[in-house]
């Protein structure tokens, strides 16, 4: 017993000293290796992967011997990727560059609490001043210096509706809700469910009041919403809810069983006429096969005319980089015409940069790019630009309640609670 | 799985327990120093995971329970102490009290629901059916899918466009379409099915076991007696398989406090939260609005509601061991 109790005990500590070893010697390896890359995002699968990959193989290109690391987390609008990178940057464990939408989750979450790197030097350098519209570096810049690189610019505003459907009742895409409501109608007496929606994600819904809000208040007064100038009290936004009270009663009943994409599916099924989506649902109808203006139609979602909500994904540059001088080479080729060229018909978005070559884009993105160059661009609150997210998850959760109960007193009194606890309104 | 420890056979009841009977007693005969010597090395070897589980499990729950008291709401680490307020602004919030609406009536339907089934099940297959084994695989077989699997498919199953409503249609039972967890009202209860389906098997594993625990004489001695079978069961047999109903219950009973998977994959959130559970309501506070203190407040909340089932539960097997 004696013996046997010494060997076992012997044993256990060649088994600690073993595992030091190879604990050791696997961070050796880690630090020996160099020339890699670690890109972030959510860009898993479709268009999105492919559109990623293009810009992959410019990089492989141009700076040869780099293995990329493609660090992917599925989930739609990125809401289970933010929270791992939530989880790898508090524990100091950064990806080289992570994809985010410029605005508020840039700043509020990552640069003012000192996670990010100023990239004023790489826009000098790189003379993107001249290329990007000033809008749109505000949006990626705090305290005048940007902080990330936009890759390209998505369209949150958009009315889509079938061709077929609209054609064949003689009608025509709604300039205004008075328009909606009248065409809703109609559908509606025709047997046609007239508006798509699927919320089981909740943001969906909350995106759909966005562009209500957007709607009812206008350029001027959705902005202020998120400075405190517009009052979440006031009239305005009781009248936005009134509409979408009113809205919600067009509105396929299993809606709280589908998702964006579902509620799109609808359109190609017949199932229904119009949804209100981001212009990724033009990358979901390519992907089945409609065209634009042939199969489907598309217009500024109700009241928004002369608006752009623009949802941008850029990519930036975390202070504890691995590998820094990598990173700041992908900046480089993720603000480049020839990477955006390359990624954003795949991706099914419009350049962030003005200069793009039209051509190599369909019918919907070239007068989506028009567009961003004439409109008002007014940031997303639902896709992270606009307000902080702890303001963005509790504005879900107040619209996800009002869809069913259709409180506007108690949704009214909640979103000024919210303002007010993210420090938005006095 | 989790919360397999606490499938430890019940020790109190004789009957159910002479199938599983605890080995003889160790001869007391053994010299003193040996004794220590085995101590000694007991003690180290389970010193390693002491240690691990004085960290990983205690360390992070008394950490938790300090950001819970902190100001930590924001993505910049905030610890000054706050009090209560993080549970305060919790009990005001409407999302957080239709949660814990739904865990009581979750856990309530659930516990009822796989109690039930599970019962039945063991009653029918301890009748010496032909094919027992294939059955018994058959009903336990849920148990082995992972709950994001499971609640997918369930998804899908109860889709009010697809699925089960189509199956009612074909079969010409189309009164009994329903929205399922599309309708606030009942939303709750598509969640309760397809956890039951998943769980009543292994219900009916324990009870079938406590079932073959029973002696023989028993049943015999109620026969002669005059009972009819109902009696027996009734007055006998299920007596018996008390200590069985409360191990289920406590199995069961923790895994529905702090379910997340099953539902995060098969409803979210739910229409108007209908579905929403707390341990949703933790991840999207923490990881989506970095309300970290608020998230480690909803967290503490978890472990009390499940402590105040599992500790009772703990105390009482302690003493019928020492009792033992």
């Amino acid at each position: 017993m004696r013996m046997r109790g010494r060997k076992t005990t012997a044993a256990l500590a060649a088994v600690a000293i073993a595992a030091v070893l190879v604990l050791t010697s696997g961070v050796g390896l880690q630090a020996g290796a160099a020339r890699k890359l670690e890109i972030f995002s959510w860009w898993t699968a479709g268009g999105e992967a492919d559109g990623l990959n293009a810009m992959f193989e410019i990089y492989k290109k141009r700076f040869p011997g780099v293995e990329i690391i493609n660090a992917t987390v599925a989930g739609g609008a990125g809401t289970n990727a933010k929270a791992v990178l939530k989880t790898r940057m508090q524990g100091g464990d950064p990806p080289d560059s992570f994809q985010v939408h410029g605005g508020e989750e840039l700043s509020a979450t990552w640069v003012v609490t000192g996670f990010m790197e100023s990239l004023a030097d790489l826009y000098k350098s790189e003379g993107w001043a001249s290329v990007y519209p000033k809008d749109l570096v505000t949006i990626v810049s705090y305290k005048g210096a940007p902080y990330s690189v936009p890759v390209n610019v998505h369209r949150g505003n958009v009315l889509w509706y079938s061709k077929k459907i609209f054609d064949e009742n003689n009608l025509k895409a709604p300039a205004t809700w008075e328009e909606f409501f009248k065409v809703a109608d109609t559908l509606k007496a025709k047997g046609i469910a007239p508006l798509a929606l699927g919320d089981k994600n909740k943001w969906e819904a909350a995106h759909l009041f966005e562009d209500i809000l957007l709607g009812t208040l206008g350029a001027a007064g959705y902005r202020g919403l998120w400075t405190g100038k517009t009052s979440w009290s006031g009239d305005g936004v009781k009248k936005a809810l009134g509409a979408y009270a009113r809205i919600l009663s067009y509105v396929n009943t299993d809606h709280a069983a589908g998702t964006w994409d579902s509620a799109t599916q609808m359109l190609i099924d017949r199932k229904a006429a119009m949804t209100i989506m981001g212009d990724w649902a033009a990358g979901y109808f390519t992907s089945k096969g409609w065209k634009a203006n042939v199969d489907y139609g598309f217009a500024p979602a109700p009241g928004t005319g002369g608006t752009f909500v623009v949802v941008t994904d850029t990519f930036g540059l975390p202070k504890k980089a691995p590998h820094r001088a990598e990173a700041l080479n992908w900046l480089k080729v993720a603000g480049s015409k020839e990477g955006q060229e390359a990624f954003n018909p795949l991706k099914g978005s419009i350049c962030a940069r003005t200069d793009c070559d039209l051509n190599k884009f369909d019918a919907y993105l070239k007068s989506s790019a028009a567009d961003f160059k004439q409109n008002a661009l007014v940031p997303s609150e639902v896709h992270g630009s606009a307000a902080p997210e702890g303001f963005a998850t509790v504005f879900n959760d107040i619209v996800n309640l009002f869809v069913t109960n259709k409180n506007a007193a108690a949704a009214q009194s909640a979103l000024a609670k919210a303002c007010k606890d993210n420090k938005m309104c006095m | 799985m989790p919360g397999q420890e606490l499938l430890a056979p019940p020790r109190n009841s004789a009957n159910v327990a002479t199938t599983i009977a605890p080995g003889p007693a160790r001869p007391s005969t053994l010299a003193r120093p040996r004794i220590r010597r085995d101590s000694v090395l007991s003690a180290l070897i389970v010193l390693p995971s002491v240690v691990a589980v004085g960290v990983f499990v205690y360390g992070f729950i008394g950490w938790t329970a300090y950001v819970a008291l902190s100001g930590w709401n924001s993505f910049v680490p905030d610890l000054s102490f706050v009090g209560l307020r993080n549970f305060a602004e919790l009990f005001q919030s409407p999302r957080f009290q239709i949660d814990l609406r739904n865990t009581v009536i979750f856990t309530v339907a659930f516990l009822a629901g796989c109690l039930g089934i599970g019962l039945l099940l063991a009653v029918l297959l301890d009748q010496r059916v032909r094919g027992e084994a294939l059955f018994r695989n058959i009903y336990l077989f849920p148990m082995s899918i992972s709950f994001i699997v499971s609640g997918t498919v369930w998804q899908w199953l109860l889709n009010p466009s697809t699925g089960v409503n189509l199956l009612l249609e074909a079969a010409g039972l189309g009164r009994l379409r329903s929205p399922w967890f599309t309708d606030p009202k009942i939303a709750i209860y598509s969640v309760v099915i397809a956890a039951v389906w998943q769980l009543s098997g292994f219900t009916m594993a324990m009870y079938l076991a406590g079932l073959r625990g029973i002696a023989e004489e028993l049943r015999e001695a109620a026969r002669v007696d005059g009972a009819s079978d109902w009696q027996m069961y009734r007055h006998i047999i299920l007596p018996l398989l008390n200590p069985i109903t409360l191990s289920a219950v406590i199995v069961l009973g923790h895994i529905s406090l702090k379910i997340f998977d099953l539902v995060f994959a098969m409803t979210g959130s739910g229409p108007a939260f209908s579905t929403d559970v707390p341990g949703i309501f933790m991840f999207e506070t923490t990881f989506r609005g970095n309300r970290f203190a608020e998230g480690a407040a909803i967290a503490i909340i978890m472990l009390l509601m499940v402590a105040v089932v599992v500790i009772p539960y703990l105390v009482w097997s302690t003493r019928a061991e020492a009792a033992e």
